[in-house]
Order: structure tokens, then C-alpha cells, then sequence
């Protein structure tokens, strides 16, 4: 979508879930999903007296992104607080990084639709510590708020980049990108729905060809591509409508809701808190050695971009196929084993992406929770490639394996879905349908050549049908043409 | 009973002279008795006392009982004990019971000593006169009429009248340093990071720093040896091993240079405490010291810096007491501001709510530069100058405050004369320097301090300098009349 005579510009602030085990500061458990307020320790909750401990583990992860990134590692971070009080945070601060972030500028690389690619800027990441949830009205119980102080101290890495994308597509590949990344290097689940990801958007627009930027606004707290696509769709057209209606943007922050798609101001900058940061004298100066940052580049899993270059190279990929699977680490992994349990990558790869990918969005289930495993599909893929099934009957494999029927062998066996490829019995089967169906013949003779290869449809689905589905079509078609064409 | 020092009851407890059953039972008696007239404690646990005393006997019955098995003592109320009430003196945590112990609590209980109680503070630990507490304030042992000093009145005035022959305390900016002298006994501020800050409430983060309190050098050793430790729960906490403090007390000090600060012993120290100071510094040199001028130039900016630094942490410190998950909650809030302007504004006194007005605005935008960042950097400075003071002698020694302790409300409406009474002690709080005070003298019949300030981890030193000055006085064991 473009806007005639308006150039928008996009920067993000993507708050990324560290996947440790146990909180930044404290020793509590990260596990998403449990009962209110069981994995909160004393710290957690602020008691009195308590003080926070450096979860090293993020520290790695944050040096991992880093090195991701390309960044520059802060050899010496630190830590500052963030004051305001809001009854989720229970220290009434936030433990962050401002003045030393642990990771510094660094660069990330996109690629779009049309196939150019383009560098967007790192401006840092730093480490902090997640807030706990306030379970209002409707979810909670009619007029009182509950707390939930499960999600508090998780560790956080915030990443800030430049203001270098200029419409929603290039900030959802950013986002995609940024996904890839902390999943493929493991420091995140990248599960969106459970807020692993949260995407802060900050837009301006400005007429184009001018250089200065205009007055931008933040929508806070994106969890998925669609709804961040949709915000700032939503917010480039109500900023532009302002100003072309002779009014201005005011500095704000907004919050857009996916499921109403009503986007509303949350508060005007004159509304801001103002934060108070100062250094947390709870904490020592982080200190990374080289020694620790050599060991962690070492060890760097695979990075999307050499993955997807590997995918092209070793499965004999395009380059769009090696995008869609290798962006994703769960994804990419999924299909390395399915490629390799069937021996056809291509065929693999199309699985993959087509089937399992739909029926997994259709229900909206992430990889990883996929009732088919990989070892599965692999057993199919291979079925496929051996031509004991068709395509046709690949798919009712897929639904028995999907309904938990086992593997593709033991589908194929209990639903009797063997094809036919016996050549002998095949050109049986052909010669009958010929034999019963006369007056087609006739009429295929008597066509000219374009007509006869419409009717050859026509055959096929009778021979189909005589043999329930089972023969093997491209059997079906060589002798089905052999013969007629023995006829003619 | 009660006049036996901490060494000596640990003598008799080892050597079974008596029971910690009846020197707990003796104690707690003198509590009942006495702290009617003082207010020393916020909280008696006599029954969980009286527990750990018969345990204790066990152990010393069974031998090999560390030193202070069975021995009574009393916590700050700013250290948390698990099931018993911890309130900081403060509305705020009236009915706060931690499920934890602070690692200070810990270490006590894994000695074998038995907690008599919980004693009476200034509110989160604000204050040089005991007089801000929630809990009214408590009596100097010495003078009815006058403040027993803070923030660690509590366990100075116990101590001092006997109701507990060793205490803990916490020092921010002299806390265990002032009222060690206007109460006549012996204090020590260790180093920064020498013990937990663990489960005790923070006041200012950076500058806390728990100690002990007895009534000679001697005891705070034996004290200190189980009270330090490194923890890490406390990631500021120094990973330093802790020696035996009792080992060194009996070296000899000739030869020692003590610096003697021009800045100390300048306008506003009261004359006749300043006499008693020079006549200790004189004691020191008859026992082979050397006593070397020196100057700490910026002494003079360490209280500013202070009243800058340590409201800037208290405000964030204090913000956690927002009614939502323990300790004071306003009647029937009607939203949430209103939860937390009333939880806060009936919670907390008037001196913590100055201090977190004060650091709320010292930390706001357009002020940060001006008083916080210029505070962190007469932080250095003051640093810088002790630095270069103990290049040159072992220890410096002055008084530990201007004066002997003041009458009740006389500094009550003037907060920067109160913030004076700290003059002497901040600074060392601000360098992160250990510091101690030890009674060298009686004014107008109320004790005052010598201050010893050591370089870092230098306390066996310090403890051992105390000592040694303390067996050729008796300044540590005159008694506040009807005490002893």
C-alpha cells in the first residue's frame, strides 16, 4: 500500500522473552501457563529486604544476540531502575538497561517481495526484567482486579532499531527477521501467542522528498505479525487524514486491539511518567569477557541466512522454498529431518510448506505442537516418492496420521489405500473401461488432436473410479494414450 | 548476669557456670522489667527465646558449640525473622511477618544465639534521634529526656542498659556509629559488602551496611565473626574471607599512625567533646601511636551529597509499599490511585515522606544532572580524599558526633540541624570505609564517642586498636546510673 505524496517512516522497539529457565534476578521458574501466582518468589513479589541475583544465562543470550547482529558487545553493562508505579510492577520499578546496554549498534538484513534486500539498523538491545499481568474486569471477577506476578522477572532482551523502514511490509520482514533470528540462535520460544514476542511500533509520516521527520506515535505491545501490519496501516492513514485536514499529529502513545481493530490513544507525552532512571545499587556493572564472547561466537547455532544459503546448496532448494523453510528454526529443523527420513527433499519441501503448513495456520497451532512429527510426514514424503501412493491418496494419509493413526505405513495399511501399479492389472483395467465405453471411443477417433487431449480426462476419471482410487495415474495415462493412440 | 561482657558469658556457657535457659530467662526478665522505661523493644519473643535457649543447652551440653551457642542478643527491626513480625518502625510493616530470615538472622540462629527480640528503630531507618519511629520513640539509658541517637537507637539503649549484652544494628549514614556514642557503648560499621544486606529492609542500597553493637571492642569481634559472611544472595556482597577478629584484639598498636582530621575538629563540635576526644587520641600515643594532621577537604559537601544520594535510593526502595501485596493498606480505596496515595500517606511518617519527596525530585528530568550526578561526584571526591589520607596513616580517629546526645524535640522542626548530628559519619557510609565508635568520656554525664575510621576490611585492625585502648580505660563499662 502507498500513499500518494506521503513517505512513512517506521522504527521498532521488539521486547524478545529470554527462554532461561528461571528468572533474570531470581530463582523462580519462567513456565508459561501455570496457576496464578505459583512462580513468583520473595524477590518476585518485592518483599521486603530481598535483592536481585544476575541470571548469567541471559546475560549469554543478550551476548548471543549480539553477536547475531553483528553488534558491538558492551564489554562492561549496567543496570538502572525505572521508576513508576503500576500495581504489575511490584518493586515500583523496572530493572533496565539506559546509559551501557549490553548490546550496541548492529545490523540486520532484509529481504522483500520484489526481491531487493535492505539493511536495517540495530541502535542497541538491552536487558530487562518483564512485568507481571493485571487480570481485570472480565477476566478476573465482576469489579476487582486480580495480579498475576508469574510473568514478572522474566528476562527480557529490548531491541531498538533505527527508524529505517518506510511501510509496514519492510517492519513485518524486519519482525520476521528479528523472529528468525532469537529462534534459530535459541534464546527465545518465539511463541507470539504467548507474548514471547511484543512489538512496539513508532510512526511518522512526512510529504515526501522532505528530509525532516514528523511528530511520530508508539503503538505498544504488537504480539503478531497480522495485527502489527494492520496498526500501522491503521496509523499512517489517521496521520495522514489529520494532517491533510489541516491538524497534527500529537506525540502519544496508542494501543491497537487485533481482535476489534480499534486502534485508541493510551496517553499524550504531557501524560508521560517520568521515569527517574538512575543506577540500580543493587547490581555490579555486568562484565562480559572476551574469553566468554569468543566462546559464545563458537558455539553460535546457525544463523537463518547461512541456513537458507545451505538449504539451496545440500536439498537443491529455490531460494524462496530455502526462505520459508529456513527462517524459522522449528520449521527448519522439521523439514531437515522430513527430507532426510524420506530421501526427497523436494518433495519434502513442498509437504512441508503446503499441507502441514495450512492445516497447522488453519489451526492455529505453531510447529512444534504439530500432531504430525516430522519422522511422519518423512514416512509419507517417502510413500510419495516410491510411488506406492498417489497424491490423492497422500492426503488421506495425512488426515489418518493427523487423526492419530500412526504412521503413513500403518495408515496406508489399515485404510487399504495401496496403488495399483501393476502394469498388467493396469492395462486390464484400461482395455475394460475402453471396452464398456464405445461410444467415447468413437468420438475421441473422430476429434481432432486439441479436442482428444481434452477428452483424455474423460478416461482417466472412469479408470479412476473403476479401481477406487488406487491406480497409479501417470501408469494410467502412458497406457491409457498407448492404447488409444494404437486405436486411432 | 547482665554485667557479664559477651566474652565472658560465653566462657560461662561453655564452661557451664550457667544455662543459656537462665541467662535467657534473666534477660528477658530484665526486659519486663525495665523496658517500660526505655522502649527499646518493638517486638519480645520470649517464648521462641526460651526454645532456642533449652536447644542451645543441648548443644553446649553435646560440646563443640560455637561461640555464641546460647548467647542472648537482640536484632534491629530491619532484619528479617522468619514468622516474627518486622516492621522497620514503621505503620507500613506494623503487621508484616516475613517468611524468610535476613542471611544477619541466619547466620545468629545457625550459632546457636537466641534472639531475645526485636528492637525499636527510627521509620526505615530515617533518622539520628529514634524519634520518627512508628513505635514511639526510645529513651536514652543515660538521660530520660534525651535521644538515644538513631536510626539504631533500639539496640544502643538496650545495650547500653543492659537489657542484652550484644545487638544488631544497620548503619547508612552513622546509624550504628551515633548512637553507639550518645548511649556509651561500642559500634562498628563494617565495610560495605562485608555483611548481607540479604532480608534487611533497604533504606539506601547503596550505603546500607549492617554491624554490631556491644559494649566493648571484644564482644563486637566475637559478634562480627559471625555476622559477616559472604552471601550470594547479595550480589554486592564481598567475596572476602572472613578472618577471626578475636585473634588480633591483643597486638600491640605502637607504632600506629593515626590520622587526625583538621576537618573533624573544626566549628560545631562542642568543646568539652572535643576535649574528651583529644584525651583518647592522647591515650593512643602514650601506647606507642603516632598521631599525623591530616585533612579531608570535601568532609564539609559529604552531608549534601548524602541528603541527595540516599533520598534518591530510599524513594525507589520505598516504592514497593504501595498497599497492594502486605503490610498497611488504606480503608476502602476507591480506585488505584487512591490505594496508593492513602496507603502511602497514612503508612509512612513525615520524615520518610520528606526523604522520598526529596529523592523524587532530586531524580526528576532537568534536576538528575544537578543534584544526583553532581552528588555521585562528590562521592568520589570524598573517596579520593580518604584515599589519600591512609597513604599516609593506618587508621583516622575523631569524634563521632558533635556533641552528647540531645534533649527530645529540640531538633525535632529543623531537619538540617538533625542531618548535622551525621557530620562525622557520613562520609565514611559514602566511601564505602568501615567505622567505628568507642566511648572515650563522659559530658554533662552523658557519654560521648571516639570515631575510628579503618581502610576496607580493615575492621580486625580497628577492633584490635579498640581493644587494646579499652583495657587501659573504663570509659566502655561506666553504667547509666541505676543500671549496673
Amino acid at each position: 500500500m502507498s500513499y500518494s505524496g506521503w513517505e512513512t517512516v517506521i522504527g521498532l522497539e521488539v521486547h524478545v522473552q529470554l527462554a532461561t529457565k528461571t528468572k533474570i534476578f531470581s530463582g523462580a521458574s519462567t513456565d508459561f501457563g501455570a496457576e496464578a501466582n505459583t512462580q513468583a518468589c520473595a524477590v518476585d513479589l518485592a518483599m521486603p529486604g530481598t535483592l536481585p541475583v544476575l541470571n548469567k544465562q541471559a546475560v549469554h543470550y543478550a551476548v548471543m544476540f549480539g553477536l547475531a547482529i553483528d553488534a558491538e558487545i558492551g564489554q562492561e553493562s549496567a543496570f538502572e531502575r525505572k521508576n513508576y508505579f503500576y500495581p504489575d510492577s511490584p518493586k515500583g520499578y523496572q530493572t533496565t538497561q539506559l546509559e551501557k546496554p549490553i548490546v550496541g549498534r548492529g545490523n540486520v538484513e532484509i529481504k522483500l517481495a520484489d526481491g531487493r534486500t535492505k539493511n536495517v539498523r540495530i541502535h542497541h538491545a538491552h536487558l530487562e526484567e518483564d512485568a507481571g499481568k493485571s487480570l481485570h474486569e472480565g477476566s478476573f471477577r465482576h469489579g476487582v482486579s486480580g495480579i498475576d506476578l508469574n510473568r514478572a522477572g522474566t528476562p527480557l532482551i529490548e531491541i531498538v532499531s533505527e527508524p529505517d523502514m518506510s511501510n509496514a511490509e519492510e517492519a513485518i520482514a524486519f519482525a520476521k527477521k528479528l523472529h528468525s533470528i532469537v529462534t534459530s540462535i535459541g534464546i527465545c520460544d518465539g511463541e507470539m501467542s504467548q507474548g514471547s514476542m511484543r512489538f512496539d511500533v513508532n510512526v511518522s509520516v512526512r510529504p515526501t522528498g522532505t528530509s525532516e521527520l514528523g511528530t511520530r506515535t508508539e503503538t505498544k505491545n504488537l504480539n503478531s505479525f497480522k495485527f502489527m501490519e494492520e496498526a500501522i496501516h491503521k496509523e499512517v492513514e489517521r496521520q495522514i487524514d489529520l494532517i491533510e485536514d489541516g491538524g497534527t499529529v500529537t506525540q502519544e502513545t496508542r494501543l491497537y486491539n487485533g481482535d476489534t481493530k480499534v486502534a485508541r490513544s493510551m496517553r499524550s507525552k504531557e501524560e508521560a511518567n517520568d521515569y527517574r532512571y538512575f543506577p540500580c545499587p543493587d547490581l555490579l556493572p555486568v562484565i562480559v569477557s572476551d574469553e566468554t564472547v569468543e566462546e559464545l561466537r563458537r558455539n553460535l547455532p546457525e544463523l537463518p541466512d547461512a541456513r537458507q544459503a545451505r538449504f539451496v546448496e545440500q536439498y537443491g532448494l529455490s531460494d524462496y522454498d530455502a526462505g520459508v523453510l529456513g527462517s524459522d528454526a522449528a520449521m527448519a529443523t522439521y523439514f531437515e529431518v522430513t527430507a532426510e527420513t524420506s530421501g526427497n527433499s523436494k518433495l519434502a519441501a513442498n509437504w512441508t510448506m503446503g499441507e502441514l503448513s495450512a492445516r497447522l495456520n488453519s489451526q492455529d497451532l505453531s510447529i512444534s505442537k504439530s500432531p504430525v512429527i516430522a519422522e511422519q510426514l518423512g514416512g509419507l514424503v517417502a510413500r510419495i516418492a516410491d510411488n506406492s501412493i498417489s497424491g490423492k491418496m497422500a492426503k488421506q494419509v495425512f488426515e489418518g496420521m493427523w487423526a492419530g493413526e500412526g504412521s503413513a505405513d500403518e495408515v496406508i495399511e489399515a485404510r487399504g489405500l495401496k496403488q495399483v501399479s501393476d502394469s498388467g492389472a493396469l492395462e486390464q483395467m484400461v482395455t475394460d473401461v475402453l471396452t464398456a465405453n464405445q461410444g467415447m471411443v468413437d468420438d475421441y477417433i473422430k476429434s481432432d488432436e486439441a479436442k482428444r487431449k481434452k477428452k483424455l480426462g474423460g478416461f482417466m476419471g472412469k479408470i479412476m473410479q473403476a479401481s477406487k482410487g488406487q491406480a497409479n495415474p501417470q501408469q494410467v495415462n502412458q497406457i491409457l494414450a498407448q492404447k488409444l493412440s494404437e486405436l486411432v | 548476669m547482665h554485667n557479664l561482657t559477651i566474652a565472658e558469658l560465653v566462657t560461662g556457657l561453655q564452661s557451664k557456670e550457667f544455662s543459656s535457659v537462665e541467662l535467657t530467662k534473666h534477660f528477658l526478665a530484665r526486659i519486663a522489667q525495665l523496658d517500660g522505661n526505655y522502649n527499646c523493644l518493638i517486638t519480645v519473643t520470649a517464648d521462641q527465646a526460651l526454645k532456642a535457649a533449652a536447644a542451645a543447652d543441648q548443644r553446649l551440653a553435646a560440646g563443640n558449640a560455637p561461640a555464641l551457642c546460647g548467647v542472648p542478643i537482640l536484632h534491629k527491626d530491619i532484619f528479617c525473622t522468619t514468622g516474627v513480625r518486622t516492621s522497620c518502625g514503621s505503620k507500613m510493616l506494623d503487621n508484616f511477618i516475613p517468611p524468610y530470615n535476613a542471611t544477619v538472622v541466619e547466620n545468629f540462629e545457625q550459632a546457636g544465639a537466641v534472639v531475645l527480640g526485636k528492637t525499636n528503630m527510627d521509620e526505615f531507618a530515617m533518622g539520628s534521634s529514634n524519634e520518627t519511629s512508628f513505635y514511639g520513640p526510645v529513651k536514652n539509658p543515660w538521660a530520660s529526656d534525651s535521644v538515644p541517637g538513631g536510626s539504631s537507637g533500639g539496640s544502643a539503649a538496650a545495650v547500653a542498659a543492659r537489657l542484652a549484652p550484644g545487638a544488631t544494628a544497620t548503619d547508612t549514614g552513622g546509624s550504628i556509629r551515633q548512637p553507639a556514642a550518645l548511649c556509651g557503648i561500642t559500634g562498628l560499621k563494617p565495610t560495605y559488602g562485608r555483611v548481607s544486606r540479604w532480608g534487611m529492609i533497604a533504606f539506601a542500597s547503596s550505603l546500607d551496611q549492617g554491624g554490631p553493637m556491644a559494649r566493648t571492642a571484644e564482644d563486637c569481634a566475637i559478634l562480627l565473626n559471625c555476622m559477616a559472611s559472604y552471601d550470594d544472595k547479595d550480589s554486592t556482597c564481598i567475596d572476602r574471607q572472613v578472618p577471626d577478629y578475636s585473634a588480633t584484639l591483643g597486638d600491640s598498636i605502637k607504632g600506629l599512625k593515626i590520622g587526625v582530621p583538621s576537618e573533624y575538629f573544626s566549628e560545631g563540635l562542642d568543646a568539652d567533646t572535643g576535649k574528651a576526644v583529644r584525651a583518647a587520641l592522647a591515650e593512643f600515643e602514650a601506647q606507642g601511636a603516632e598521631l599525623v594532621e591530616i585533612s579531608l577537604p570535601n568532609t564539609g559537601l559529604s552531608v549534601p551529597a548524602y541528603y541527595v544520594i540516599a533520598p534518591a535510593e530510599a524513594s525507589a526502595n520505598l516504592s514497593r509499599f504501595d498497599g497492594v501485596r502486605y503490610g498497611y493498606r488504606c480503608e476502602d480505596p476507591k480506585d488505584l490511585q487512591d490505594l496508593y496515595t492513602r496507603t502511602r500517606a497514612e503508612g509512612f511518617g513525615a520524615e520518610v515522606q520528606r526523604r522520598i519527596l526529596i529523592g523524587t525530585y532530586c531524580l526528576s528530568a532537568g534536576y538528575y544532572d544537578a543534584y544526583y550526578g553532581k552528588a555521585q561526584q562528590v562521592r568520589q571526591l570524598i573517596q579520593q580524599d580518604f584515599e589519600k589520607a591512609f597513604e599516609k596513616v593506618d587508621v583516622i580517629m575523631g569524634p563521632t558526633t558533635p556533641s552528647p546526645a540531645f534533649k527530645f524535640g529540640s531538633k525535632g522542626d529543623d531537619p538540617v540541624a538533625m542531618y548535622l548530628e551525621d557530620i562525622y559519619t557520613i562520609a565514611t557510609n559514602l566511601a564505602g570505609l568501615p567505622g567505628m565508635s568507642v566511648p572515650c568520656g563522659l559530658v554533662e554525664d552523658k557519654p560521648v564517642g571516639l570515631q575510628i575510621i579503618g581502610n576496607y576490611f580493615d575492621e580486625a585492625r580497628m577492633l584490635n586498636i579498640a581493644h587494646q585502648y579499652q583495657q587501659t580505660t573504663d570509659w566502655h563499662s561506666a553504667a547509666p546510673e541505676g543500671i549496673a
